[in-house]
């Protein structure tokens, strides 16, 4: 059951501030997230919403601002204040990160069990036969034949190996996931079987998800909360439903009346 | 106390795609649904009723005014309340059933159906059990339940969406012509079970325009004109 009670964010953003240069990337972008909470991050291209991806998930580091993560232990820890292998150690397997591009995700010449079971090993298991009867299990929850766990992405569509780069990213049950565009790229109907598959396992394991994505269906359909974002700032903020039924801001109003009805 | 009231709330739209054009559309709404009570709204189309309750829902945001909801032994402003708070009144005790389906690819219609309980906390194969009932209940064919709902007609989305809303016991329901399109034998099914849950202490609002329905199932009824705004 989903507590919404529970009053402890997971994670913590404080004025997250990002300048290339001189050019504004993101600008005092503040929120919290709570286990089981998914967000989605909206926006169009140049709107901030992948600088801001970048900071929370510590590939790049904030000009200003702060993110603090809640540890396992409970306690509150700041990112940047840890060390680079704690931060390393943290995206291996308490989070989970998944890219548009498959390709970036996934060893493209390992086999998918292989892909799988690297990160079981990341975390400390050693048993040859469990991690691949997990992998194995891994696999047939994204839906790919078991036949084809000793095969190569390469060897995959590109629905498929979008499914197993997520199936990488959950067996270790992490806390967290980042969702760069996950279905961008996908055919229509690849994106509805992802778009299931995601839904029923973010709900099933409780996971805190933030999703970006430019596709407000996408947004909808996972999301309970949303954040839109132009020209690098946070400009609408809320419940999912009500800020795409009833939008404040005039660039929330044109995102929403842009959707072509089928 | 009433299970749920709204205390002078206001509702205007600003339309910054015209210009900023600013459409009043309620004001000084006030109404209140006592536990055990059927509030149905009436009005002419446009009045706002359904807007009124996409307000409560929190679908709408409010303007001004208060939107009080009993959850437990608490009392919520759903107007002021965080996003989170506003779920986790959602989920225990609010429920909002329209027509419409909003079809999720690709899941079958007993999973639709199953998986408010399923949030809830409820064991897989018990919700699946009710979802069979509530199936059973609205004459959905039992061969239709495996299958995603995409492809039905316009009144079996319409019946596996009452299915889906109705099957959570929720102390406040809140309906918006639940019976729009539906056969008699369905329109009977709706008003025994919003009796069934009126005598074990819901508060109901609805919105119906079958007469013979409203009169079955209404306590009271509104007319949503006096809280109409002069434009």
């Amino acid at each position: 059951m989903i507590s919404f009670e529970d009053d402890k964010p997971l994670l913590i953003a404080e004025g997250l501030t990002k300048y290339y240069g001189r050019q504004l990337g993101c600008r005092d972008a503040s929120f919290e997230l709570y286990e089981g909470e998914v967000m989605a991050v909206v926006g169009e291209s140049g709107s901030g919403k992948s600088t801001l991806l970048q900071m929370l998930s510590t590939q790049i580091e904030p000009s200003a601002g702060r993110i603090l993560y809640r540890m396992r232990d409970g306690g509150l820890q700041s990112l940047w204040d840890m060390s680079e292998p704690e931060r390393r150690f943290l995206l291996r397997t308490d989070w989970g990160y998944v890219h548009q591009d498959p390709q970036h995700g996934l060893r493209m010449g390992v086999s998918a069990g292989g892909n799988v079971g690297e990160r079981l090993m990341a975390i400390g298991q050693r048993n040859y036969a469990g991690i691949r009867a997990t992998a194995s299990d891994w696999l047939g929850r994204v839906e790919i034949p078991e036949d084809r766990i000793d095969d190569t992405p390469r060897t995959y569509s590109g629905g498929m190996r979008q499914r197993l780069q997520i199936a990488r990213n959950l067996v270790t049950a992490p806390r967290l996931i980042f969702m760069d565009e996950p279905t961008g790229g996908l055919d229509v109907s690849v994106q509805a079987r992802l778009l299931d598959l995601l839904r029923r396992i973010v709900s099933e394991m409780r996971i805190a998800a933030i999703i970006v994505t430019h596709d407000l269906a996408v947004a909808r359909l996972l999301s309970n909360r949303i954040m839109v974002m132009k020209g690098g700032e946070v400009i609408e903020a809320g419940l999912t439903d009500q800020v795409l039924d009833d939008p404040h801001q005039p660039y929330t109003q044109l995102l929403v009346s842009s959707i072509l009805p089928v | 106390m009433p299970a749920l009231e709204l205390k002078d709330v206001a509702k205007t739209f600003t339309m910054h795609l015209q210009g900023g054009l600013k459409l009043p559309v309620l004001r000084d709404v006030n109404l209140a649904a006592e536990a055990g009570q059927c509030v149905v709204l009436t009005g002419p189309s446009g009045a706002g009723k359904s807007s009124i309750l996409k307000l409560i829902y929190g679908n709408y945001r409010v303007d001004q005014g208060a939107i009080l909801v009993r959850d437990g032994d608490t009392t919520v402003d759903l107007a002021t309340a965080p996003p989170r708070r506003i779920l986790a009144v959602r989920q225990r005790a609010l429920g909002y059933v329209t027509q419409f389906l909003r079809a999720v690819p690709r899941v079958s219609a007993l999973d639709i159906v199953a998986e408010p309980l399923i949030a809830e906390g409820v064991i897989a194969a018990e919700a699946a059990a009710a979802a069979a009932a509530m199936l059973t209940r609205f004459n959905v064919p039992e061969r239709l339940w495996s299958l995603p709902p995409a492809t039905f007609s316009g009144g079996e989305q319409q019946r596996i969406n009452l299915a889906r809303g109705l099957l959570p016991e929720h102390p406040i329901l809140l309906l918006d012509e639940p019976t729009a399109s539906l056969d008699a034998r369905n329109r009977a099914v709706v008003v025994d079970i919003v009796r069934e849950r009126k005598s074990r202490g819901a508060a109901i609002v609805a919105i119906v325009h079958d007469e013979q329905v409203r009169d079955d199932i209404a306590d009271v009824a509104v007319d949503v004109t006096r809280f109409a705004t002069a434009a």
